[in-house]
């Protein structure tokens, strides 16, 4: 999955303007056509079209076979959901999964960026290695994270038979909680690394004569983190969190491979039930109302964020 | 300047380098153990304790998974949908981002938002319309509604990118070329793509790896087994054998294999593309 938002763009130059002034309108906007159209066209249908169609699809009773005729049914498919209990299961199973995996990975990510920042040791090769399960398919790793997690798999043989720390082996992939768990470690472990580069390069732009300022007045290393570091990144850390909360939110690759959303839907989230209603039980209306709700429920907890942080931000000042 | 003393300096740096250690570890384990796993006769794969150095090593599971498991032609299908994926999507996504940087006109701001949408709605939303309108289309269960689909959604990203980077090229180039006569593509195809080559590069990794990682599409699309990528065949031979995992990994090494290759080979674009444009892979 590619998504990105832009809180801190490069600033819009107007390098353009010049040129523009010399030549009539009309022969402009016609060869802006047709740099634009093909793309936007293509983009258009393949992605605006479906965005709309989704919100009518779910107002129906859809059917997929030809020949037959699709109903429409009000909001039935979301009266539906909200006396489904296995879409309220599904809806806090990914919640679960976000509040395992968002805050360990900003912690972790920063915690590694300031390890790499400044005269690190071999500094490219260990941003290399935390990188590389970033760029890996979701496909490998999941399957690789349940052999890890398997009965008599890594995991288990470290905490029972090495450390002792469990009595017997555990079950991971065959109940609710630890199947998470398991899940969620994966997300953490595959998502450092991508933290990690944002917070770097956030860091580059710290201001080294204020750390050196800050040195000179006496401030202690804890001082000089809260007081110079920490605000310095904190755009980096809005931008990561809200990205990272979105992500949680629309697991599915991980849970479909390692747990299949099983036992008995026990560690369903949203998208795996949606994909579920959708592909296994043809059942399109209903997987596209669970697919908007998700949209809003995306949505609404991005605004939520943007105005906390930003309410945040005019405290500071 | 104050600082600690040297003592305590060398004592700070070889805890930094420890952590870093133990870190990198954690993260390169799983992988190092996915590589021995794969070199482990069927008997050895599950075993307590674990198996780290396989013994007897063995190339079985290559050689079964390259010839009689048709992974030969799950990698040529990836490298034929990620390569033409990676081709169109350049070609459309820079000519709009031209467009875009260089031409002020009616209603542009107002498109240029609807592009950004698409880069807030996760792939997985649009995923049932998009398979109505692919059936609609005749696009199901064929490389093409692969390729068709992968473009559409990696427009917005690397027109976002790519029109980032042609903002910042000096428009009097651009000018002197235009007094010289040359038109419009001229310059597009001439001045500003040559120009770019940074941003072009950034662009092609990512669209690159997004396709041949990619897996909910090719899921849901494909139903003919020679037409399977990579991501899907693993998957599903995986469904089909859970426990064979010396084959399954055998496989997974021969696909992650390239995108290690490009991500060593152009780590500083990598680094570019996450700064300038903030991607979550």
């Amino acid at each position: 999955m590619l998504t990105a938002i832009d809180p801190a763009a490069p600033a819009a130059g107007t390098a353009g303007s010049a040129i523009r002034k010399r030549r009539r309108p009309t022969r402009r906007s016609r060869a802006a056509l047709l740099f634009i159209a093909p793309g936007f066209l293509l983009f258009t249908l393949l992605i605006i079209y479906p965005m709309v169609r989704a919100f009518q699809m779910s107002f129906y009773d859809w059917n997929i076979v030809a020949g037959s005729v699709s109903r429409y049914i009000g909001f039935d498919n979301y009266v539906r959901a909200y006396h489904d209990p296995v879409f309220w299961r599904a809806l806090a199973n990914s919640g679960v999964y976000m509040a395992f995996t968002v805050p360990p990975q900003i912690v972790l990510g920063l915690v590694v960026a300031l390890l790499l920042n400044a005269k690190a040791p071999a500094r490219p090769l260990f941003r290399v290695l935390f990188y590389l399960p970033v760029v890996t398919s979701w496909v490998v790793v999941s399957l690789l994270f349940q052999y890890l997690f398997a009965d008599s798999g890594l995991v288990n043989w470290m905490l029972h038979d090495v450390t002792h720390l469990t009595s017997t082996p555990t079950s991971w992939l065959a109940g609710r909680w630890t199947g998470l768990v398991a899940v969620a470690a994966l997300g953490v472990w595959k998502g450092i690394g991508w933290s990690m580069m944002i917070f770097l390069a956030a860091l580059q732009g710290v201001p080294k004569e204020l750390q050196e300022a800050a040195a000179v007045d006496g401030a202690g290393a804890w001082r000089r983190f809260t007081a110079v570091t920490l605000p310095a990144v904190r755009p980096a850390a809005v931008f990561v969190t809200v990205m990272l909360v979105i992500g949680g939110l629309n697991v599915f690759a991980s849970v479909l491979l390692m747990t299949g959303g099983g036992p008995a839907d026990s560690t369903q989230v949203l998208l795996t039930y949606m994909y579920q209603q959708a592909f296994k039980y043809l059942d399109f209306g209903y997987g596209s109302a669970i697919a908007v709700l998700l949209t809003l429920i995306v949505f609404v907890v991005s605004m939520i964020q943007l105005r906390l942080f930003r309410g945040d931000q005019e405290v500071d000042r | 300047m104050i600082g600690p003393s040297t003592g305590r300096r060398r004592i700070i740096w070889t805890a930094r380098l420890a952590a870093l250690v133990i870190g990198a570890g954690i993260m390169v384990i799983p992988f190092a153990y996915m590589l021995s796993t794969s070199f482990k006769n069927q008997v050895y794969v599950l075993t307590i304790p674990p198996q780290f150095i396989p013994h007897p090593a063995t190339v079985d599971n290559y050689v079964r998974a390259w010839s009689s498991d048709n992974f030969g032609r799950y990698f040529l299908n990836s490298v034929i949908v990620a390569v033409c994926t990676t081709a169109i999507s350049l070609l459309l996504s820079s000519m709009m981002a031209y467009g875009f940087a260089r031409f002020s006109f009616r209603g542009k701001e107002t498109l240029y938002r609807v592009l950004l949408l698409g880069l807030m709605i996760p792939a997985m939303m649009l995923i049932i319309p998009q398979f109505v309108l692919a059936k609609y289309l005749g696009l199901l269960d064929s490389l093409i509604g692969l390729v068709v689909f992968y473009v559409g959604s990696s427009l917005p990203l690397n027109t976002f990118l790519l029109r980032g980077f042609f903002q910042a090229i000096p428009a009097e180039l651009e000018q002197a070329m235009q007094v010289d006569g040359a038109g419009a593509w001229t310059r597009y195809w001439r001045l500003v793509l040559p120009l770019a080559k940074p941003a072009l590069a950034t662009a092609t990794i990512f669209t690159f790896l997004a396709s041949w990682d990619e897996f909910a599409w090719s899921l849901t699309i494909i139903n003919t087994p020679t037409k399977q990528t990579l991501p899907l065949a693993i998957a599903l031979f995986h469904g089909q054998n859970s426990t064979l995992w010396g084959l399954v990994f055998a496989a997974s090494v021969i696909a992650v294999l390239p995108v290690i290759g490009v991500f060593l080979i152009f780590q500083r674009y990598f680094v570019q593309g996450l700064t300038s444009g903030a991607v979550k892979g």
